[in-house]
């Protein structure tokens, strides 16, 4: 069992992520993304950083690189994806999610920590969790904001696609708990099937005891379904 | 074959926020400018060979599709010249 945890140039956060899910006993590697998929692959991180420099658009180059095609193919097969921060925008300009992450209503980049709701606790990334549950993780991203067209956020939400939301400590969706103005205040979200997720805020940064809370954790245990 | 250029401009969607647009008014309103909004895009040059406009406009309309703009959050239009016509 090995999580792929894919190395586009720019990506940052692979030895986190790597080291992360080590920690947690779920063996992973980091895979050059010119090197394709592993074929023990059993689950695939895109990690954080930023890839291709964020140029055009924060993930646009790297959803368009080769091996986008097979993390699709796996993810249809049901390999479990998790998108964290720029794999967040990969995940999402390369369709595995909808909706897109673009710049923060600030226009600043923001580093600081945040908590997040848990909307939906029936998936493989939140199922340590009950919902409503608040956990409190660190956000590092200048392109955060969720956009959504109208018609696709009410699928999301009548689909039960929405995994996390930003709140404040008592889990109050409010404007100022809601870090970049992203639509609904929303973090994380599923693709079709829930074994694929994206989400900006970083568990991986949230998981080892010595830097920190560990909230994270048990959103990263999701690969080990 | 003949050369053209063909501009891509992308812009966000109506309604869709602009946060670099709104710091750069701002901006503007502090050197004293009076402005009531304004917008930004990108635009691309893409300098390439067809047998015809048409099939110019075409292929730059799919880079856009494929590339250059996100369709949830872009709007976009193409235009093209004969490159001599450009210079």
């Amino acid at each position: 069992m090995t999580v792929a945890v894919i190395q586009f140039g720019g990506s940052n956060c692979d030895r986190d992520a790597v080291r992360a899910l080590n920690y947690l006993g779920i063996d992973a590697e980091r895979v050059w993304h010119e090197d394709g998929l592993p074929e023990d692959t059993t689950g695939i991180m895109l990690p954080g950083g930023f890839s291709y420099g964020d140029y055009l658009r924060a993930g646009a180059m790297a959803a368009r690189s080769p091996i986008m095609a097979e993390v699709r193919e796996a993810a249809d097969d049901g390999v479990p994806v998790l998108g964290v921060c720029n794999g967040a925008q990969v995940g999402s300009e390369s369709g595995l999610t909808a909706g897109a992450f673009t710049t923060n209503k600030s226009a600043r980049f923001q580093c600081e920590h945040v908590h997040l709701r848990v909307e939906n606790a029936d998936t493989p990334w939140t199922e340590e969790f009950d919902e409503g549950d608040v956990i409190e993780v660190p956000i590092a991203h200048g392109e955060g904001r969720f956009e959504i067209t109208d018609e696709r956020y009410d699928e999301l939400e009548a689909n039960d696609q929405i995994l996390f939301r930003y709140c404040d400590a008592d889990g109050n969706l409010t404007d100022e708990a809601n870090p970049n103005g992203s639509t609904g205040n929303v973090a994380g979200i599923l693709g079709d099937d829930d074994s694929v997720a994206v989400l900006m805020p970083h568990p991986e940064r949230a998981t080892l005891p010595d830097v920190g809370g560990t909230d994270g954790a048990d959103v990263l245990t999701g690969f080990r379904v | 074959m003949t050369a053209y250029t063909a501009t891509v401009t992308v812009r966000l969607k109506h309604g869709v926020l602009d946060p670099e647009a709104e710091t750069t008014k701002q901006a503007l309103d502090r050197l004293g400018f009076e402005l009531s909004a304004l917008r930004s895009a990108d635009r691309y040059e893409i300098d390439l060979e067809a047998d015809g406009a048409d099939e110019a406009e075409a292929r730059a309309d799919e880079m856009a599709e494929r590339l250059l703009a996100n369709p949830t959050i872009h709007d976009y239009e193409v235009s093209v010249v004969e490159a001599a016509a450009a210079q």
